[in-house]
This record gives structure tokens, sequence and C-alpha cells, in this order.
């Protein structure tokens, strides 16, 4: 069953609610945010450092084939509750926008499938709409493209296997 | 400086949303718009001004009654803004299923 990410965006709310369902155990979703070497592979971004923590913080960073810097995040934690909530904060580095708060809620659907609510709350009204029609805001765009890279050698690497 | 009123902000509402669901069945007139929501009359016609300024709606005169038409081109093109935002986290996501997936059988 293809599971498809929906997208939460009120009038008037400076925030956009992420939602999705995964055909996978809880603790295997939430794995998945815990694990440095696992969020480097499906985000396309280095882990510079990650704390999983109250008090900890985190640093992700992303760069071109030549090796040059294209994208640049950090953020601090403010709960990290196994198997069921993060509570984080967003800053890009380098870019013209405030940082951001985001609330990620696992949730345990059967054995096998879970859900992820991620709320992200910005500064104001004008941020959020501005991100929204701007996803590939340059920098996102170009670590995307990687990403997109990446999938593809993977997915293929994946099939050959099972072949 | 005012921020333009945008699509984006059209149909961000669920009033609205339920107006151009109505409105793309079959063009109507303010009066029977209204009917279909328990909101006041004033309410409605509000919504139904941000969605024509907007060019969602488009109005029509027959004879003394304006209708109301929906306009599927710029709904088009709503979808075609917010869709990418959608679409990048949803490709992240089916990266991070099927990464899982695979730890989940090695495991």
């Amino acid at each position: 069953m293809e599971r498809k990410t929906k997208l939460n965006v009120e009038d008037g709310k400076q925030d956009i609610i992420i939602v999705r369902e995964f055909d996978l155990p809880v603790a295997l979703l939430f794995k998945a945010y815990e694990d440095p070497e696992i969020i480097a592979q499906w985000m396309g971004t280095k882990v510079l450092k990650l704390e999983n923590r109250k008090h900890g913080s985190w640093h992700f960073q992303t760069s071109d084939p030549q090796g040059n810097v294209v994208f640049q995040a950090n953020g601090t934690i403010h709960e990290f509750i196994p198997n069921s909530k993060i509570t984080r904060t967003f800053e890009m580095e380098n870019a013209p926008f405030d940082v951001q708060l985001e609330f990620l809620e696992f949730e345990k659907l059967t054995e096998d499938t879970s859900k992820l609510t991620m709320q992200i709350v910005y500064r104001s009204l004008a941020l959020r709409d501005q991100q929204l029609k701007m996803p590939f805001a340059y920098g996102i765009n170009m670590a995307h493209d990687r990403l997109q890279e990446v999938v593809a050698k993977l997915n293929l690497a994946g099939y050959d296997k099972e072949k | 400086m005012e921020l333009r009123r945008d699509v984006f902000q059209a149909i961000a509402d669920p009033t609205r949303r339920a107006i151009i669901a109505l409105v793309a069945s079959q063009a109507l007139t303010p009066t029977s718009i209204a009917e279909n929501f328990d909101s006041s009359r004033q309410t409605i016609s509000k919504h139904i001004q941000i969605l024509t300024e907007c060019e969602l709606l488009k109005q029509e005169q027959q004879g003394r009654e304006i209708y109301y038409h929906f306009n599927p081109k710029k709904m088009k093109e709503i979808a075609d803004f917010i869709e990418p935002f959608r679409q990048m986290w949803d490709e992240r996501f089916n990266k991070l299923e099927s990464i899982m997936k695979k730890y989940k059988s090695k495991s």
C-alpha cells in the first residue's frame, strides 16, 4: 500500500503539520531519527553532532561533490522521549530565516506500522508561507538534488542485490 | 506593507475550501452557496470575495443574478506550488522507510 505524506496548512496559523504513516514498527521509525549513520543516509547530510537528550544539540552539514558546504543547519534538543517524542529547534545557517521549532510525535499504529506527526512552527505567518512556496530555496535545493542522486544509486544497488 | 492576499491564503481556510468544492460541481449564486453553511450570509460573502480576488472563483452575470464558477486553472497553480514541498518530504520519508526495512531484515 502506498503511504502518502500529508501536509496540513491552516489559514492564519504560522505552522505546518506533516503527517506520514510508515510500514515500520514505531521503534524502527524512531531509530531513523536517533542513529546518526541512518540519518546521514536518508537526509543525505553529514551528521557532525547529535546529542539525543534534553539540553543536547545537533549539527548537520551537506557538501557538494567538490567539497563546498552547501547546507548547514543546527539546533537544540528540548525533549527526547524514545519511541514517542522529539522537540527541537532548527536553524538553517547563512539563510535569512529565523529559527523554527519542531515537534515530532511518533505513534504506534499496529505492530508493524507507525505514524509520524511533525509540527513545524515558524516565527511569522509570512515566513511560513515563504518556506512553503520555496521548498527548494537554494541550499535545500542542492542538498535535495544530492539526496536524490544518493537514493537513485541506493535503489539501483538494492535492485541488483535482489536479482 | 500590506501583504497582498494570495491564493495560498485563500485555500488554507476550511470554509473556503468547502465553497470551492461546492462551486466546482456547479455554478451557484451567493445565496445558494450560503445555504450550505451555518455561518452568516456576510461571512460567506467575505469568503466568496476573497476567493474571487484570488481568481479561484469567477463571476458571471445571468440576468439579475450573479453566478460563481470555479476556475480550475488557478487551482492547478496552487497544487503546483505546495506540491514540491510535500514531495520533498514524501521522498525523504520513502527513503527513510526503505532504509529501515532493509535494516529490519538485516537485524
